[in-house]
């Protein structure tokens, strides 16, 4: 059954797998120590601000200050931790708005795949509805309504996202629905609910887990975005967003105010989408 | 006494055409009846109607369907599922799509067994080995903790039927068992199926479209044309002499794999004009 061929492709699939998973875990991993310990890893305080201090490049440049790693914005802020404490808000929304999103859209997607009929008329009709709207008019429109703050935030990216998860499980859910395997735990005498969780849900757990990674990575980026237009949190907290923001008023002086906070960003989205990719092959039975 | 009486069952599509039209037949306990029908015949559809699998899209109009006297149609929902998971089982089609992916050989015939009928897990664990012991599967334990896609296609649809029987079930509907088989494997499973049955006594439904498998498998069978039984025989009556034209057409059609010289006989279009008229017929004098 196994020749010697297959086993090859396997764990050659396996080690690659295996690779990019340990490099985005490896980055998150990273990135939760500092938001949970920010205040003792930070070298400096984010919002102490020093005039004289203003613009100064990072440790490699001529004319960089000792202990200020990545440079200084206009006001004098430590760039480095900044960043780490940017972490701090920008992993609650990750995992907060993540997976309340992920928990909603998914149960949703899954009535109306596996249940049909009017419930899935209904909840098919919603997401055709809210796909109609414009996601970032909408956030922002949300955000107007609720007010700024990391709760509105997370609301706003529940309330717009789900529908990608609604989408998706409901067809997987469809699919999953129609085979044999279903037919015959009916005949067994299974209900409805008991076939939903127990055949159905462990055959689209993959997927669902490879969107709620993607939608971590999202979510960070819509945090981002809503701090680049200044509806996010106050002002006060750094956020990446918030830095780039202000760094691209004075791009052509002091660049490292924008592109640090951006490499964080792109590498944290990336790893998202990097180790749900990874954690599918580990779950896939036939990968595994 | 007959265990399985299906009475003028009629069903149809929502708001649409008729699928079946006032099918009857019977099986006793310990007999097989094969349903041959071309594609569409509804031969399936009768399967599903028994084990209450019909599609959502498709409903009952009439008729009965009585297992050990009792009208199924007339229970209510959950005594239905009741009955018929104590008492029939299902061989599905295709065995690449009948077994959960994410769950092992196992407890996918045991967790039946227990969840639903109540057996201690070490009776029905015993009882898992035992019967793929009869389905002549080698390492009985190491298939049990394997996943689906580690067994080959045969290996599966060993499993299936291992599964089927095991809570003795006194129906089995098998939705052509071995149509995404191997030829060569085809031979095996039918004799496997053949024999557990007349082991067990089991009444089978054995829906197919290939008269060679009824002549190897069934007693009796029925033939489908638009959802209508056409002939009810004996399989030797049926192979000696077929009473009905598109019976006979269809048995005529059936390939000769030791003449291969003889090329096809479809049926005839004079035959197909005929049944179709029949039909027509019918639905003139049911409306």
């Amino acid at each position: 059954m196994l020749d010697a061929k297959g086993m090859d492709g396997r764990s050659l699939i396996r080690r690659r797998a295996g690779l990019r998973l340990w490099l985005s875990a490896g980055w998150l991993t990273l990135l939760c120590l500092a938001a949970l310990f920010a205040p003792w890893i930070a070298p400096k305080d984010p919002l102490a601000q020093d005039l004289f201090l203003g613009r100064m490049p990072p440790f490699w440049m001529a004319g960089s200050e000792p202990g200020y790693w990545l440079g200084t914005d206009s006001l004098g802020r430590d760039v480095l931790s900044r960043i780490i404490h940017g972490a701090r808000v920008a992993l609650t929304v990750a995992l907060v708005a993540g997976v309340i999103t992920c928990l909603i859209g998914a149960t949703l997607g899954l009535l109306a795949g596996f249940l049909r009929g009017w419930v899935d008329m209904v909840i098919s009709r919603l997401i055709d509805i809210w796909m109609a709207f414009p996601p970032v008019l909408f956030s922002i429109l949300l955000i107007a309504v609720l007010g700024p703050g990391l709760i509105s935030i997370i609301i706003a990216i529940v309330v717009i996202d789900w529908t990608r998860f609604a989408r998706v499980v409901r067809a997987e859910a469809m699919a999953q629905g129609a085979m044999d395997y279903v037919a015959s735990a009916r005949v067994a005498g299974r209900g409805r609910i008991g076939i939903m969780l127990r055949e159905i849900l462990p055959n689209v757990l993959p997927t669902i887990c490879v969107l709620l990674t993607l939608e971590m990575g999202i979510a960070v980026i819509v945090e981002a975005i809503l701090s680049f237009v200044n509806l996010s949190i106050s002002t006060d907290d750094p956020t990446w967003g918030g830095m780039i923001s202000e760094g691209r008023t004075a791009i052509h002086q002091a660049w490292w105010v924008l592109v640090f906070p951006l490499i964080t960003l792109f590498l944290t989205v990336l790893s998202f989408s990097q180790l749900g990719e990874g954690l599918k092959d580990r779950f896939d039975p036939v990968l595994r | 006494m007959t265990y399985l009486s299906i009475r003028d069952l009629s069903v149809r599509l929502k708001g649409g055409p008729s699928l079946l039209r006032r099918v009857s037949l019977d099986v006793e306990p310990g007999e097989v009846r094969g349903l041959v029908g071309e594609s569409g015949a509804g031969k399936s559809m009768i399967g599903k109607a028994v084990l209450g699998i019909l599609p959502p899209s498709v409903e009952i109009t009439g008729g009965q369907i009585l297992l050990d006297g009792t009208d199924l149609l007339t229970l209510p929902p959950k005594d239905r599922r009741r009955r018929i998971g104590a008492s029939c089982a299902l061989i599905p089609q295709d065995p690449l799509t009948a077994l959960n992916p994410s769950h092992r050989i196992g407890p996918q015939i045991t967790d039946r067994l227990v969840d639903i009928l109540g057996w201690t897990r070490a009776d029905a664990e015993a009882r898992a080995k035992a019967l793929l012991a009869e389905v002549q599967i080698p390492d009985p334990d190491r298939v049990l903790r394997a996943y689906p896609h580690e067994l080959s296609g045969g290996m599966r649809q060993r499993i299936l039927i291992a599964s089927a029987f095991a809570a003795e079930p006194k129906l089995i509907v098998a939705d052509e068992p071995t149509t995404a088989l191997d030829v060569t494997v085809q031979k095996q499973i039918l004799k496997l199926i053949a024999g557990m049955q007349a082991r067990h006594g089991t009444a089978l439904l054995f829906v197919t479209h290939d008269l060679g498998v009824v002549s190897k498998v069934c007693q009796y069978l029925s033939v489908l044309y638009a959802g209508m039984v056409v002939e009810d025989a004996t399989v030797v009556d049926f192979f000696a002499a077929p009473r009905h034209a598109y019976s006979a057409a269809l048995l005529a059609a059936t390939p000769k794999y030791t003449d291969p010289a003889a090329g096809l006989n479809p049926v005839p279009d004079a035959v197909i004009d005929a049944v179709r008229a029949e039909v027509a017929a019918f639905d003139r004098g049911s409306a």
